[in-house]
């Protein structure tokens, strides 16, 4: 208490400026006169008891000191003069101050923006009230290999039961055909149940979500929308409430809008960007009725009691699994061994992207820590001019502590100015640099330059200051003053151990810049091969759009029910669209089946019957499934390796027929024909499904990602099996930017209320499947330049440090008659051995991280020797073309000139 | 000639405090020179420590200080203990006696005592 007092009426004396000189110098006299007066009395003379009296009092200039400094705050007032005198400083050399600025800018910049990139993504992935309560619950079925087999009514409510979760809901991801408005829309919603929202803890700006409670069979026919639709599409009308919107050929009710800040969560960014939200129980129409074994592909994500881990969770989890095999042996038989895995929320959103942010984070961490070494070597640089300047501060009496403390200040100030620049920087590009964050990024519309991301700067840049600023004012401060004030710092101790610094933070650059580039080589040539690497496909002149069939809740209002209701509409946008001037080819499929399709949601397994294996298992194995028409595989050049493709003559009344790819004949029916057996596929419906043929066997295309080879695949006929998710093919020389109003005319003019949206090459779909590796390729690729560049300047700097240095000893040399051509070769030496060091350093580097980065790479070892040769020799030229320039000023001394100078 | 011993570093706050406590307001001089009389003489109060103590002790609210006229009219600074200064003074007079005695008992201790 006593000493905050005291602290801060130093404080405001400082602040106020206000001394006590006055006030002191009165009571000092004061104090004399008393003395002197006192001495009289005891009988001195005038003189003498004057003399006596400043005795005793003692230096007034000392007691004068004490005093302002306990009147004041003695260490903040000497941080201001340091900070003055590093202003002027940093002013006097402003080229060496711009380039550190510039320098640390550059470092400071590119590790906030990573950061500011993490903070969104990794740190803080789900925008909801206790986000660790959110779990997600996946169904497996280890036994069969099955993953993600979703979850059946009756399981839905045991887990609401069994007092593990506050809330528990099921989701489905789609889209809907609003129609009713000028142009009919394709809306991405969710169909959820009641507690959806609950699970989540938001509310609606307006109206209200659903009520946990609400036990609909079906549909409920209430809507909530986003903030964006309700602005798009209804002029954010404050009436909004109770209205109705036409939904696949429903009515519902709008109930509520959610707030502008709310973001669902989800997998892929479609899902996270949901408008609507419909609730649905799942156990009436459309959804068949409540059976144990009538699994829905559908995401379960739940809230978990106040306090509870996830770790306790998933073991009473387990207990709970365990009593219901019990209870319903039938229903769970034992070679499924069915599991419910929980994972928190936050894990399940960023898991894909998470490594490739480690990647990037650690990349731009050695382009921090390269810019920091080369400040510090450019401090250093500046120390040999200024070590008369410390020796005769030195001489005249300031203690070392002092010297570190104002050179610390100086180079804070740089590194916190650099930061700040870099911060600034940023901040105002920050629009232009994120459209270099490829889409697919989670959150990516969370990513900010927030007050957090400013403290992160500073933090790093104060940090960074500290430890490679005090290095050289550690080195700075400590000199032979005779030495040095006798011949200006040149070839005293301090400099030799200065330079030896300076060597080993030039290694370290190198070393440093070498993992770097032999990370960016590695990523580079995994792109490369991914780019190059055969798809199985032909995506030119390929140009796919989509549109969608609505999906009323009563299939006897659905005019599309049955395929060849479907076959009608089909055959006929197919007709019209071969007839747009430039199309060669046409073809229809379900959206699973666009090649690479970014709505990887789409794609759903279901379990595969085979004829004559039945018996064995009642747990199938899962397959992908895609409905395509018979023009299909001509269109995108898939080759047909055995058996035939599908033909005009497969109706929905002739049998059904699949074509399967080498992958999964390889898997299913290994070391046979294929063709000719049969199988069925599981799925929803609430008939047992029907036997299916296998007529074809295609090559394997990498449809589903360019990484992966061979994911077994089954195709199916549009005319045998309708799908409500089409995306219509045309080949041809067409204008991407035209053929969408051009398809829209054609869909339209057949049916009207259908929405015609997304058109896009193939080879767009292509090059954005890689758009997370191609972000973190160019990323790495960028640092590793700038990482060579500041080594290069770093390795250049010490060198000609080194011929400075040298000076004298060459102009001896070269007078006692030494080949200029030696000279050269001697200084380019010293760079070779630099670069030696600090790549054999570097390489054992390298070998780790690329070790550690073996998941992100395609098609190269980790260890591949020719980008390790590669990097290495480029980063020898790099070194040797950058002591070259000093090596030729070696080489051109002029002996008198230098000899004379010294 | 022997260097006066100067007065022990912590001490000074609390000779200060009880010589206003006893003798009223004061100024620095009076100050200094009443603890050099109270020692006989054998402590000298360095000035360079005194004022700035003095500062001290007002920063902190155990002492105030204000133009006065002394005891032969000229014109001084006067000191004088606050309420909270009293307290202080207590305060510290306290363990100072507490550790006083106790080293006095370390002092006195014999080893048959002990036994």
């Amino acid at each position: 208490m006593k000493s905050l007092r005291r602290f801060l009426i130093r404080l405001a004396n400082f602040a106020t400026g206000q001394r006590a000189d006055q006030r002191l110098g009165d009571e000092m006299a004061e104090h004399l006169a008393f003395q002197v007066d006192e001495n009289l009395r005891a009988g001195m003379s005038l003189t003498e008891a004057r003399r006596q009296a400043a005795i005793k009092l003692g230096a007034a200039e000392a007691i004068r000191e004490q005093h302002h400094a306990e009147q004041s705050l003695p260490f903040i007032e000497s941080l201001f003069a340091d900070l003055r005198y590093a202003v002027r400083m940093l002013l006097r050399s402003p080229g060496f101050s711009l380039i550190v600025i510039a320098t640390m800018a550059l470092g400071v910049g590119a590790t906030t923006a990573i950061y500011s990139v993490i903070d969104a993504t990794l740190l803080h992935p789900l925008p909801y009230s206790h986000p660790s309560e959110l779990v997600h619950i996946e169904a497996n079925l280890p036994g069969v290999g099955a993953r993600d087999v979703g979850i059946s009514i009756p399981e839905l409510r045991d887990l609401q039961n069994s007092g593990i979760f506050q809330y528990v809901s099921l989701s489905f991801f789609g889209t809907n055909d609003l129609t009713g408005s000028a142009q009919p829309m394709s809306i991405a919603s969710k169909s959820v149940s009641p507690s959806y929202f609950a699970v989540l803890g938001v509310d609606a700006q307006l109206g209200r979500t659903f009520d946990p409670h609400d036990a609909t069979p079906g549909f409920n026919l209430e809507v909530v929308i986003s903030d964006g639709l309700w602005k798009r599409a209804f002029g954010a009308d404050p009436h909004i409430l109770g209205k109705t919107l036409r939904l696949d050929n429903d009515t519902y009710h709008v109930v509520g809008v959610m707030p502008a800040s709310f973001r669902d969560q989800g997998q892929n960014s479609d899902e996270r960007s949901a408008d609507l939200w419909a609730a649905c129980g799942f156990f009436g129409d459309p959804a068949p009725a409540p059976m144990r074994g009538t699994r829905f592909p559908f995401e379960a994500i739940a809230r978990l009691q106040p306090g509870l881990s996830p770790q306790a969770a998933q073991g009473r989890l387990d207990a709970l699994v365990a009593s219901l095999k019990k209870q319903y042996p039938a229903d769970y038989p034992s070679q499924g061994a069915w599991t419910l895995h929980l994972t928190p929320l936050a894990e399940t959103l960023v898991g894909n992207v998470r490594r490739s942010l480690i990647l990037l984070f650690g990349a731009v961490g050695l382009v921090l820590l390269i810019s920091c070494v080369n400040v510090a070597n450019l401090l250093l640089a500046r120390a040999s001019s200024r070590g008369r300047e410390m020796a005769v501060r030195q001489a005249l009496g300031a203690a070392r502590m002092r010297l570190i403390r104002q050179l610390l200040t100086e180079s804070l100030l740089l590194f916190v100015l650099g930061g700040i620049t870099g911060f600034a920087v940023l901040f105002c590009a920050q629009k232009f640099l994120l459209q270099f964050v490829p889409e697919s990024m989670p959150r990516l519309n969370d990513i900010s330059i927030s007050w957090g991301v400013l403290a992160f700067a500073i933090v790093v840049s104060v940090a960074a200051g500290t430890i490679f600023g005090l290095a050289p004012a550690w080195l700075t401060s400590r000199l032979d003053l005779t030495a040095t004030l006798r011949q200006e710092g040149r070839g005293s101790n301090g400099s030799r151990r200065r330079s030896r610094l300076r060597q080993v933070l030039v290694i370290g650059e190198l070393a440093l810049s070498l993992v770097l580039m032999v990370a960016a080589g590695l990523l580079l040539r995994s792109f490369w091969d991914l780019f190059k690497v055969q798809p199985g496909f032909n995506p030119t002149r390929v140009v796919a759009i989509e549109t969608s069939l609505p999906n009323p809740n009563d299939p006897k209002t659905d005019i599309y029910h049955t395929a060849t209701q479907e076959a009608v509409l089909l055959r006929e946008v197919l007709r019209r669209n071969r007839a747009i001037p430039g199309v060669e080819e046409t073809a229809v499929s379900d959206r699973a089946a666009i090649p690479l399709g970014h709505s990887q949601n789409d794609r759903r397994a279901v379990p595969l019957f085979r004829e004559g294996q039945e018996v064995q298992t009642s747990q199938p194995p899962q397959i992908d499934t895609a409905v395509v028409s018979p023009e299909y595989f001509h269109l995108l050049g898939m080759t047909l390796l055995r058996g035939r493709l599908f033909v005009d003559q497969d109706l929905e009344t002739t049998p059904l027929v699949a074509v399967i790819n080498q992958a999964a004949a390889r898997m299913y029916w290994p070391n046979q024909n294929p063709v000719g057996k049969r199988g069925r596929l599981g799925g929803l419906g609430r008939q047992r499904p029907e036997w299916i043929t296998i007529v074809g066997v295609i090559a394997d295309a990498r449809t589903e990602s360019l990484a992966a080879a061979g994911i077994p695949q089954v195709y199916l006929d549009i005319y045998q099996r309708p799908a409500k998710f089409l995306a219509f093919y045309l080949r041809g020389q067409v204008d991407p930017a035209a053929i969408s109003a051009q398809v829209r005319t054609q869909i339209q003019a057949v049916d009207a209320e259908l929405p015609v949206f997304r058109a896009e090459t193939l080879d767009d779909v292509l090059s954005s499947s890689l758009s997370v590796r191609r972000f973190s390729m160019e990323m790495v690729a960028l640092f590793a330049a700038t990482a060579l560049l500041l080594a290069g300047l770093g390795i250049y700097g010490t060198i000609s440090y080194l011929v400075n240095e040298q000076s004298r000893e060459i102009a001896i040399r070269l007078a006692l008659g030494a080949q200029r051509r030696n000279i050269l070769r001697m200084v380019l030496r010293q760079g070779l051995g630099l670069a030696t060091a600090g790549a054999a350093v570097g390489l054992i580097g390298a070998l780790i991280v690329s070790h550690l980065m073996a998941g992100l790479l395609f098609g190269v070892s980790p260890y591949d020797l020719s980008t390790f040769g590669g990097v290495t020799a480029v980063l020898t030229a790099v070194a040797i073309a950058a002591s070259y320039i000093p090596a030729l000023r070696a080489m051109r001394l002029d002996p008198i000139t230098t000899l004379h100078s010294e | 000639m022997a260097e006066k011993p100067d007065v022990l570093q912590g001490t000074l706050a609390l000779m200060v405090l009880k010589t206003l406590d006893m003798l009223g307001p004061q100024h620095g001089w009076g100050i200094a020179r009443r603890i050099e009389q109270i020692s006989g003489d054998i402590l000298t109060v360095n000035q360079g420590t005194l004022y700035p103590l003095l500062l001290k002790l007002e920063h902190e609210g155990s002492i105030a200080s204000q133009w006065g006229a002394s005891e032969n009219n000229r014109r001084a600074r006067f000191y004088r203990l606050t309420a909270a200064g009293r307290k202080q003074l207590q305060a510290e007079t306290h363990d100072w006696e507490q550790t006083a005695a106790i080293i006095a008992r370390f002092f006195n201790v014999k080893a048959e005592d002990l036994a």
